[in-house]
């Protein structure tokens, strides 16, 4: 089955209580970012929870700023930042799920990026952003422009090659027994 | 001393008494990453209480510490930290690697997960299980105490090599050749 054929589901119950908001919400972003949402999908019409707005590299920060701080949306807490590899042109999604604490609402922001291009940081927006855009760095090796701080977090900084990408083996084995010498440069530079 | 008062003695070599007093008084110092630090946690306490087998001053320092017990899994990133720890622990230092995910990464067969911890320090003894139960442990104690005994233990080894090529004598300074050709095999 192609997986953008819309299927008509009935998948949770969110729908019933925010879908008039989300509908209300989506209406005034396209009049606003014209040209700037590709796409999107909608409980109901497409097996999902919340809706997803596809959104282009470029115009992410200003979507997710008016998502954060606009009067009716206050969409105010990053809830996770993370990336997905679609093995397609573009090839990765980097999905940006938002909550807002005063609608008990959620909803999902996705940008597609090609290997090798930036997406602009989050880490303007919001502080939380900084460590999940350096695990999805380290994991996909997707690189985020004006990030204070891209490197690896989690794999040693040896680490050839990107985990979670889907053309990495399962059983990549690298093994650093000892310790590597600490950067001056790392030292230097704070984490925040 | 016997019962009656008298004197009775018995003759013994020097190696195998302090191997006498090194089984009886193992240090254990618990790295314990996961699910089984809990069994092991269980094991030093009264219900299995491995005091009996002279092993119950856990130290949480490797530098006062003789044997490391390996509790769980052990990831890439943690591979530096635990080849670290091992290093402080002084001679003679005995590993005893718990658990599946220890001996062999268990079922995490995957990138993150160093597939047994003998890849990265030498290991004593192995006790299988997911976890081991405490008589699994106390089972690998008590061999890990024979194994001290007879003198198998890799640490001994290193020890006995040093000796063969005099490393400890003040008049006699060794060579590499001299090391090379005793076996010694600096893991």
């Amino acid at each position: 089955m192609d997986i953008n054929t819309p299927v008509p589901t009935i998948y949770g119950k969110d729908f019933e209580k925010h879908g008039e908001m989300w509908k209300t919400q989506i209406a005034e972003l396209r009049t606003k970012f014209q040209g700037a949402i590709e796409e999107v999908r909608f409980p109901r019409e497409y097996p999902t929870d919340v809706p997803i707005l596809y959104v282009k590299k470029e115009s992410v920060i200003a979507v997710l700023d008016h998502l954060r701080s606009a009067p009716g949306f206050e969409y105010g807490f990053l809830a996770d930042l993370t990336a997905t590899d679609e093995e397609i042109d573009p090839r990765f999604e980097v999905v940006y799920n938002l909550l807002s604490h005063g609608n008990m609402a959620r909803i999902r922001v996705k940008t597609r990026v090609s290997e090798g291009q930036e997406v602009p940081t989050a880490t303007t927006l919001w502080m939380a952003a900084n460590w999940p855009e350096r695990e999805v760095y380290d994991m996909f090796g997707i690189t985020f422009s004006g990030h204070p701080h891209m490197r690896r977090i989690l794999m040693d900084d040896r680490w050839v090659g990107h985990p979670l990408r889907k053309d990495y083996a399962l059983r990549g084995y690298q093994l650093f027994p000892d310790t590597p010498p600490p950067k001056p440069e790392l030292l230097e530079k704070s984490d925040r | 001393m016997s019962k009656d008062g008298s004197a009775v003695f018995f003759t013994t070599k020097l190696d195998d008494f302090v191997s006498y007093g090194r089984k009886n008084s193992l240090w254990p110092y618990p790295f314990g990453t996961s699910c089984c630090g809990i069994e092991m946690m269980a094991t030093l306490c009264s219900d299995y209480d491995m005091a009996r087998f002279g092993a119950e001053a856990v130290r949480f320092s490797p530098k006062q510490a003789d044997m490391m017990i390996v509790a769980g899994i052990v990831n890439t990133k943690m591979a530096p930290i635990l080849r670290t720890v091992y290093e402080q622990m002084a001679e003679p230092k005995w590993v005893m690697s718990m658990g599946a995910c220890a001996s062999s990464g268990g079922i995490f067969n995957v990138y993150s997960v160093t597939q047994g911890i003998d890849t990265i320090i030498p290991v004593d003894v192995y006790v299988p299980g997911c976890p081991p139960s405490p008589e699994g442990v106390l089972h690998g104690l008590m061999r890990l105490q024979d194994m001290i005994q007879k003198g198998e233990t890799r640490a001994q080894h290193r020890e006995q090599a040093l000796k063969r090529i005099n490393l400890f004598s003040p008049f006699k300074t060794s060579t590499a050749d001299d090391i090379k050709n005793a076996g010694y095999n600096a893991e």
